[in-house]
Formats: C-alpha cells, sequence, structure tokens
C-alpha cells in the first residue's frame, strides 16, 4: 500500500508544475492578442484625434485634407449593409431550414452541406470576379455601347433599371450576399441543430404542421443564435473591400445613393428610395483603401485614421446590436 | 387525506370507478410529499382493483393486423396483431429495445419522422386505416395525442402551452382559449397549483407539474386516444403516484396506451398489458389475468424478474 502511494505522489510536483505551465501559456495568448488589439487602437485613435467630428461625418472627399469628409462611403457602406441584408437573410436562412428542417439526409444534401463549408473558404477577390460576370456585365448579354435600360412604371414613380447593372449598389450588394451566404447558412444551420429534437417532437405531436412547428417553436428558439450569425457576417461585410475594388465601387464620388442624406429627404421624396439600388457609390474600406494612395501626408496618416475610426465605430454598433438580440430574444423566450 | 386508498378492504375495491371518482380538486390540493402511497406492491390483491377491465363489452379503439415496422434493413416490430378496447388502459411492458415504444409511436405515426423507416400491416383507429396515403397525419395527431418520457414543455407561459394545440387548429377567442386551457389543467389536477400564475414560464414548474402540464397541453386538443411513453420513469414516487391517479381518472373519457418499465405500474393503472420481447407481441391479456396466470413462459420469466 505504502509503496503504492509513493508511487502516485512520485510525480505529483512535475504534474502541477506541467498544469502551470500551460495555464500560463494560454494566459500569455489573451494577453498577446489584448496587446496587439491596443496598440492597433491607440495608434489609430491618437492619429484621428480632432480629425473625426460632425464636419468629416458630412462632408464629401476633397482635395484639402482639412475639408475631405466620409459622408458618401458612410452612407454607401450602410446602403450596402442594409441592402445585403435583405438578400442574404431570407436566403440564408431559408436554405438552413430546408437542409436542418425539410431534407432527408441523402447523398445530394451530404453534397451541398460540404460545398458549403468549401464556399465559406473561398477568398472574396473570387466572389469580386463572379459578381463582375454575373451582376455587372450579366455575361455581356446586352451588348452596346449604351447600358439598356428597363423602366417599370410604379404608382408614384417611374423605376429605371440598367441592364447590366453595371457599377450600381446593388452589384455590390449582391456580390456580398454571394460571399457571406455560405457564413449565414452554416451558422443558422448551426443554431437550428441547437434546438431539442423533443420540442419538435412534442409540437407535431400535438397536431402541428412543419410550418406551425417551424414558426412556433423552432424558429423562436433558434433565432438569436441565427441573429448573432447574420450579423457576424455583415460586420465581415461591412469591412471587405477586395470584391467591391472588382464590381466597381467608385474612387471618388461626391453624391450620396439616391440622394438622400437623411430621413427629411425620404419624406419629400420617396422616390429617391427606388433609386438608391441603381445608384453608384463607394464604400468605407473603398474610400480608405484610395486615401492610402494619396500623395498629401494628412490624407495617408490623418484622413485615413479618421475613416478606420468611423468604420470601426459603425462596426462595434452593429455588434453590440447583435450583443442587444441576442439578450433580448434569450428573455423572450421563457426558458 | 381525500387520496384513495389503495389497500382497501374487499367490498370497496369491487367498485373501482366509485372509488376513484374523487372530485380532482382534492387530489390537487394534496400536497406531492403526502401523496404518496409507498404499500402499493404487484400482487398484493387489492391493488388488481384497477385493473378490471369494467367494459367487457367496449368497441374496439385500435386495431393492430400483421404490423411488422423496420428502421432501414432492421427489423423492429414482427407481425404484432392487437386490439384496444375503448376507454381503457392498455400497458406495454418488456424489456428495454423490445420495441413497445417503436410501437406505441406507430400509433400516431411519430415514426415517420425518423428517415429510413417502414412499415407493414393496418393499424386502424375506429375502422379507419392510419396508415391509408389518405389520412392526413396532422390531423391523426391531434385525434391520437402523445406524452413523452421526457417532459417537454414549451419555453413559454403555462396558458400558451396548453393554448398551443388549439391555436394551431385556428381557435383565437380568448375566452374560448381561457376555457379550454382551465378544463386541460382541471382534468390534469394541475390547475389549482398553477391558476395563479398562468402567465409563468412553464419551464419553472417541477418535473411531476411539467409532466401533468403535458398531458394537459394533450387533452388540450380534445383526442380520443392517448399515447404515453414512460410517462412517470423520471419522476419521485410522490409525482409519479400522482401521474397514476391521473391515468386512472382519465380513462373513463380517454382511451389510453402506456409504455412502462414498471410493472407494479402496469398493474396499478392499466386494465389490459401486453409483453412485447424481442419485437414480437409474445402474449396480450387482461392485467390481471396477464400478470396472474401468464400463459406464455417468456411472460412468467419476465413478470417474475428472472430476465429483463
Amino acid at each position: 500500500m505504502s509503496n503504492n502511494r509513493g508511487e502516485f505522489n512520485s510525480k505529483i510536483n512535475s504534474r502541477h508544475r506541467t498544469s502551470k505551465l500551460f495555464e500560463l501559456f494560454c494566459l500569455s495568448a489573451v494577453l498577446l492578442a489584448l496587446v496587439v488589439l491596443c496598440v492597433l487602437l491607440f495608434s489609430v485613435i491618437s492619429k484621428a484625434w480632432g480629425w473625426v467630428d460632425v464636419d468629416f461625418l458630412t462632408s464629401h472627399h476633397s482635395r484639402k485634407p482639412e475639408d475631405a469628409g466620409i459622408k458618401a462611403a458612410l452612407w454607401g457602406s450602410l446602403w450596402l449593409i442594409l441592402l445585403t441584408g435583405l438578400f442574404s437573410i431570407p436566403i440564408g436562412v431559408g436554405a438552413a431550414l430546408y437542409l436542418e428542417e425539410y431534407s432527408r439526409k441523402n447523398r445530394l444534401t451530404t453534397f451541398i452541406q460540404v460545398n458549403l463549408s468549401n464556399l465559406a473558404g473561398v477568398p472574396s477577390i473570387v466572389y469580386g470576379i463572379l459578381g463582375l460576370t454575373v451582376f455587372a456585365r450579366m455575361f455581356d448579354m446586352f451588348p452596346g455601347e449604351q447600358q439598356s435600360v428597363m423602366t417599370i412604371s410604379l404608382l408614384i414613380t417611374d423605376l429605371s433599371i440598367p441592364l447590366p447593372f453595371g457599377p450600381t449598389l446593388i452589384t455590390g450588394a449582391m456580390t456580398l450576399s454571394l460571399l457571406i451566404l455560405p457564413v449565414v447558412i452554416i451558422s443558422s444551420q448551426e443554431s437550428l441543430r441547437s434546438v431539442p429534437p423533443s420540442l419538435r417532437h412534442a409540437s407535431l405531436a400535438l397536431g402541428a404542421t412543419e410550418w406551425q412547428t417551424i414558426r412556433s417553436q423552432v424558429l423562436p428558439a433558434a433565432l438569436p443564435g441565427i441573429a448573432t450569425g447574420v450579423i457576424l457576417s455583415l460586420s465581415r461585410a461591412i469591412g471587405e473591400t477586395a470584391p467591391l475594388l472588382m464590381v466597381g465601387a467608385a474612387s471618388f464620388i461626391t453624391a450620396t445613393p439616391g440622394g438622400i442624406d437623411g430621413m427629411g429627404d425620404i419624406l419629400t421624396n420617396p422616390g429617391s428610395l427606388l433609386e438608391v439600388p441603381f445608384s453608384k457609390y463607394t464604400c468605407m474600406p473603398m474610400q480608405i483603401y484610395n486615401w492610402v494612395k494619396f500623395a498629401k501626408v494628412e490624407f495617408q496618416e490623418y484622413v485615413t485614421s479618421a475613416g478606420i475610426v468611423v468604420l470601426l465605430g459603425v462596426l462595434l454598433l452593429m455588434n453590440a446590436t447583435a450583443v442587444y438580440i441576442r439578450m433580448r430574444f434569450q428573455n423572450k423566450i421563457q426558458w | 387525506m381525500n387520496q384513495p386508498s389503495h389497500n382497501s378492504t374487499k367490498p370497496e375495491s369491487d367498485s373501482p370507478g366509485l372509488k376513484q371518482s374523487a372530485p380532482l380538486e382534492e387530489t390537487a390540493n394534496n400536497d406531492e410529499s403526502t401523496n404518496a402511497s409507498p404499500k402499493r406492491s404487484l400482487v398484493s390483491g387489492s391493488n388488481f382493483d384497477r385493473s378490471k377491465p369494467d367494459n367487457k363489452n367496449a368497441s374496439t379503439m385500435i386495431d393492430v393486423r400483421d404490423v411488422n415496422f423496420y428502421y432501414g434493413d432492421v427489423q423492429a416490430l414482427f407481425n404484432v396483431n392487437l386490439t384496444v378496447p375503448e376507454k381503457s388502459v392498455m400497458a406495454l411492458i418488456g424489456p428495454s429495445g423490445c420495441g413497445k415504444s417503436t410501437f406505441l409511436r406507430t400509433l400516431n405515426r411519430m415514426n415517420d419522422i425518423i428517415d429510413g423507416t417502414r412499415v407493414e400491416g393496418t393499424i386502424k383507429l375506429e375502422n379507419q386505416n392510419i396508415y391509408d396515403p389518405t389520412i392526413d397525419v396532422v390531423a391523426l395527431r391531434s385525434r391520437v395525442g402523445m406524452v413523452f418520457q421526457k417532459s417537454t414543455p414549451f419555453p413559454k407561459s403555462i396558458f400558451d402551452n396548453i393554448a398551443f394545440g388549439p391555436r394551431l387548429s385556428g381557435t383565437t377567442s380568448k375566452s374560448k382559449l381561457t376555457e379550454i386551457v382551465e378544463r386541460s389543467l382541471q382534468q390534469a389536477a394541475l390547475w389549482d397549483e398553477v391558476k395563479d400564475r398562468l402567465s409563468d414560464s412553464a419551464m419553472a414548474l417541477s418535473g411531476g407539474q411539467q409532466q401533468r402540464l403535458c398531458i394537459a397541453r394533450t387533452l388540450a386538443t380534445n383526442p380520443e386516444v392517448i399515447l404515453m411513453d414512460e410517462p412517470a420513469s423520471a419522476l419521485d414516487p410522490a409525482s409519479t403516484a400522482r401521474i397514476e391517479d391521473l391515468i386512472f381518472e382519465l380513462r373513463k373519457q380517454y382511451t389510453i396506451v402506456i409504455v412502462t418499465h414498471n410493472m407494479q405500474q402496469a398493474a396499478r393503472v392499466s386494465q389490459y398489458t401486453a409483453f412485447f420481447y424481442q419485437g414480437r407481441l409474445i402474449e396480450v391479456g387482461p392485467t390481471k389475468e396477464l400478470f396472474t396466470n401468464p400463459t406464455e413462459k417468456q411472460t412468467e420469466d419476465y413478470i417474475t424478474g428472472r430476465f429483463g
């Protein structure tokens, strides 16, 4: 017995040491990440200090660094994200619901599943080229120098749709939607999978149809997870530059999409909302990228940093929304 | 207490219906801890008062003919033939993996949602084959309710849980829903415990209350048949006793098929018992006869505890 004890205790100090070492390693990993983030934030914010103000948010680009603003890019990015959300949420959540709730497991769905994971890893520039061919040029189906225009008469106004779409907001939004769809689908599937099957069975056993079960049991339970996945994907989309470079976001533009500068413009001229998707646009990452290429050192240093701070601010707001939605819906379903 | 005693004298035990017809409030008022009846045992005579088929000429509710069931290539049920009279309790017993739960789920087609399952044979519910292509499975499941082993309250309020079934079929009137909720909770002997907190989360109820809530939820769709898959296996003896009393009470209005691992429970609540072994129905008959005088050797071995 005593012999056994000794054997068990012989390595106890080195075992504790190893355990402690591993803890230290993990701690230093966290600290390293934090330090990098702090350095980044500090360098950007210290340069942007005094440059980010209301004028910066409400003026367009100018040759003079002190007059330059991010207005067009800010509006462009916001519209871009709104449209991207409108396209990718119904399609992404719908596809996830089909794959998780309706489809039977067979070779086709396994094939789709594998390809979704692959698509999630495709570089964004590839989506840019896809968007250029499919949306911006539409396979050159509409030849000729002049853009064709399809006019749809609506009640209050005429809607003019350029064909092909060319370098417009809708091209950018559709391209970004394609880019984030795999991630939206996969993360929605994950949250649907985390809904206990017993909930579905109980609902079905009470005589609920598939749709009633999804609508009143599965979706409410999965919503916090789905919303988080969607918003994090949109946050990724708002920072993308490469695909938008391909599909032709404008370098310098001094007009907001649809000419809308605020709620007032929407109220006085609601028709302008319809023009938004077919406007030329730029977005914040593009604007920052272009400022960096400027010769004047003020652009490279300060205006760029100010742009980055605004971009980070919008990102932070979106992530805060994700947290808020998560908490709100988790309170709503009474686990 | 008001709880009907189970070691009652002979003359009383001859009229089980009367004895059990104590008003629901009385059972509901009992504290759960006082409700345990430890004296319930398998063969102590008076326990069998409940198991007596008291409506011998009742019409057939469920008629199962030559049912085979397959999970993919694996056959889980072999040639099952069985009838369940209306307004009675049939217990399905047998060792784990014998197919009793599978059989139970064929009765409301819950097996349909498992990929690669296949049923042969006919199961008639009031002379209508539920596997007929013209049968709407959604309508079938509102006629044949089901209570699961693990209580599965929805993460909603108690009221919304009960109202879920009626709302599915389009009942939106608040007064009608309130009426249904009260009636169902009364029937499930839960009303007095929850009537003041109907808007609270159902997840806050105790395990036994949750299971009675699930029974109430099933009753709210006004089914004809209630299937129960080991409804009390995760509950303490007091809660189990309440569920068993409830089953006995519900038998007056509903046909009940219950899967149980607990043979004492089968003896206490059912009038008929079916013994399954390795996917085959070995023996079925009035509970009292099956437990006191089984005809098959396997049944005898199982109920005397020689295996399973």
